[in-house]
């Protein structure tokens, strides 16, 4: 009788049923969507982070750039300074040119003691250290300058006085050239952390224990393309020439890796100056539930460092992606609890006023012997099969909503504005941020694409039995309190 | 049997008490045929109330049988309504959107029948009406008197001991309220039933073996 009245009520009552299961169709669908987009743009996000901070790594350990002390220059505009003697003069043409090495702008170095600290640290499974660090390169080319020939800035030359010659254009003009590149200096006896830990091997060989102390380098192959180098040839960092080993790529095809350059720490830190010096340890806890006492482990054993776990730094991703993340987290989440709110309210509001309308009808069966919790339950069915019927439908349009997202597959842009070295974005010969980036960034192409997994399926239908069961509680509750007396008094 | 003693009912209506049974007692014995008549308001539908064990009286005693309906809880009064006292209404009262047959079948939900015996039970009772071919049509598919003759297939189903009908001809033509009132004799008479009518129509009541009157909540007996 339960499943004959179930489906007779529910065929004879079709605009009720399908205004209810279309509400809770449209709710449930949005819910998958913005689910699924989520842990699309999640999984972008961790792409991004892993080309960075690499795979595994579940904390990041900094210092907090600091204000420079009085009479610190090392933090202004790079400038570079040539001596009268400096350059190579030739045809009337003086050539200068100046190599440095020097930490990343807008972080800050501490001591490598910190890292046998951070190991210290109460499970925490493994942990390694990096330079971040920029190579920057000045190429100039001026007019070889002889005594007396100089003219005060904005005046003419006198009458019969010699044209201006030399230089490269041979009339008396100037040529500048500012190139810069990432690098990253990290110990090659740990890769098992940080970022070469995200990386493919695309040709050569990646950095080795027996690498220590060398001048060997390993390079992102998008920054070896672009700067017209191989596996073979050799790479000048500060002046000093270093054989490139082997060429790295991101695993993730849509990121990039967080350096043009890696070479070994302890020649990255003699190179610039930085002798005991990183500027990151990237730290692996022993399990995920170990990550927020390691991460309170670290900031007690370093007070003055920056601690961040990879939730931290999901927010440290910016360009399109994170205006997506932003777009999901707030307007997708509040717009799927409202139209889920106004979903259920309106199945609650449907229950109750069908149950209001057949007052006669639950009467009539009370009059007859039916008991309360027999008309409960059948009220209360009728709305669970609503709400099924409605989750079914929402399963059915949200598939397709992602469908739809994995057909059309936004590109987004991702950039990390982070205390590591980045891939120094449009650094290549010719280029350069001379004095310009004030942190480093890794910007990369992300595909967004829309994972289904069973939770969101389970999801959807815990929501359309929720839904369901919620409207024929209210509704079973509401028929429950009708008295056959009442109910046929009404009537007459 | 019914004996009512000193049944009072009063319904507060905000500050205002009204009382719709005042002091009633009466016997009915198994087996007779008795029509109630009276006023609009006068206490009739409160009267049947009581006796179709859907309201307890605020005092006196309702018996039927060896039951106390005054006392009983909810689900004893559902159990006895489920298995001893069959209801026709006016309206006929029959569930919209289940046909003949399934609206005889919900009758018979409560006591528990298998999916056949339930059936064929029901089935059976349209036949006793007159409805045996009429099974699959939907109330609205039905005339008045049709309707009526299901909803009293659907009170008969389930072989009660006590029939109630309220103002049964009420919403039928002179024609058909003479067959309605035929077929309700005819099963009186073949079954034993106690059959206990509610009705402002004369003739109706003219049919009954006792008759009794009910004014201002004071119930009397018609010579």
């Amino acid at each position: 009788m339960f499943i004959t009245y179930l489906r007779r009520e529910l065929a004879g009552r079709r605009k009720q049923t399908a205004i209810v299961a279309i509400g809770m169709a449209l709710a449930i669908a949005l819910v998958i969507i913005v689910n699924s987009v989520s842990s699309g743009v999640q999984l972008a996000q961790a792409k991004v982070l892993e080309s960075v901070y690499g795979v595994g790594t579940d904390i990041t350990v900094s210092q907090t750039p600091t204000a420079p002390a009085a009479g610190d220059t090392s933090g202004a505009r790079q400038k570079f300074d040539f001596g009268a003697a400096d350059g190579t003069a030739a045809d009337g043409t003086t050539t200068v040119n100046t190599s440095r090495l020097s930490a990343t702008r807008g972080t800050s170095t501490f001591d490598s003691t910190a890292l046998a600290t951070v190991g210290n640290v109460d499970n925490v499974s493994g942990a390694a250290a990096t330079l971040a660090l920029e190579n920057t390169t000045f190429n100039g080319a001026l007019p070889t300058r002889t005594q007396g020939s100089a003219i005060a800035d904005g005046a003419a030359p006198a009458a019969g006085a010699t044209p201006p010659e030399g230089g490269p254009d041979g009339a008396g003009g100037s040529s500048f050239d500012v190139n810069s590149f990432s690098v990253l200096g990290l110990d090659p006896t740990n890769e098992a952390v940080g970022p070469l830990s995200a990386v493919t091997l695309t040709d050569g060989r990646s950095l080795a224990k027996t690498d220590a102390g060398t001048n060997v380098a390993v390079l992102d192959s998008s920054y070896a393309t672009s700067a017209s180098l191989a596996t073979g040839d050799t790479v000048s960092i500060a002046g000093t020439d270093f054989s490139i080993v082997g060429l790295v790529t991101a695993t993730s095809a849509d990121a990039a890796t967080a350096a043009n350059v890696y070479i070994p720490l302890d020649v990255a830190q003699t190179l610039s100056g930085l002798t005991g010096q990183v500027s990151n340890i990237y730290v692996q806890a022993a399990s995920s539930t170990d990550i927020g006492q390691v991460q309170a482990g670290i900031e007690k054993a370093l007070p003055a460092a920056t601690v961040k776990t990879q939730a931290d730094l999901a927010s440290s991703v910016s360009g399109s992606l994170s205006s997506a993340s932003d777009l999901v987290k707030n307007l997708g989440l509040w717009l799927s609890l409202i139209v889920l709110a106004a979903a259920f309210l309106i199945a609650v509001l449907f229950t109750v006023t069908g149950v209001t309308r057949r007052t006669r009808e639950f009467g009539t069966l009370k009059a007859i012997g039916w008991s309360n919790g027999r008309i409960v339950r059948q009220v209360a069915g009728e709305s669970l099969v609503q709400g099924l019927i409605g989750g079914a439908a929402g399963i059915a349009i949200g598939l397709l909503g992602i469908l739809v997202v994995n057909i059309v597959a936004p590109t987004l842009t991702a950039g990390t504005a982070v205390a590591a070295a980045g891939p120094g974005a449009g650094a290549g010969p010719g280029g350069g941020r001379f004095g310009g980036a004030t942190q480093a960034a890794a910007t990369s192409d992300i595909v967004l694409t829309a994972p289904v997994t069973v939770s969101v399926i389970l999801i959807a239908v815990g929501l359309a039995v929720l839904g369901g069961l919620l409207a024929g509680a209210i509704g079973g509750w509401r028929a429950s309190r009708l008295r056959p007396a009442e109910a046929l008094r009404s009537i007459a | 049997m019914y004996e009512l003693t000193n049944v009072t009912k009063k319904y507060d209506q905000g500050k205002r008490s009204v009382v719709a049974l005042s002091n009633v007692s009466v016997s009915i014995p198994d087996g007779q045929m008795i029509a109630i008549q009276g006023p609009t308001g006068g206490g009739k539908s409160t009267l049947l109330q009581m006796l179709g064990a859907l309201d307890r009286p605020t005092d006196g005693t309702v018996q039927l049988g060896d039951a106390d309906l005054s006392r009983l809880g909810d689900g004893k009064l559902g159990r006895i309504r489920a298995t001893q006292i069959g209801f026709v209404f006016q309206g006929f009262n029959l569930i919209p959107t289940l046909t003949a047959q399934e609206n005889v079948e919900t009758a018979l939900a409560p006591i528990g029948l298998g999916h056949a015996e339930r059936r064929a039970r029901a089935a059976a009772a349209l036949d006793s009406v007159g409805l045996g071919d009429r099974g699959g049509h939907l109330p609205a598919e039905l005339s008045g008197g049709q309707q009526q003759r299901v909803a009293i297939a659907r009170a008969l189903v389930k072989e009660p001991t006590v029939l109630l009908a309220d103002e049964p001809t009420g919403n039928l033509d002179e024609e058909t309220r003479d067959e309605i009132m035929d077929l309700l004799e005819g099963l009186w008479r073949d079954r034993g039933l106690t059959l206990i009518v509610v009705t402002h129509d004369s003739a109706v009541a003219r049919r009954a073996q006792r008759r009794l009157q009910i004014k201002k909540g004071v119930l009397k007996e018609v010579a």
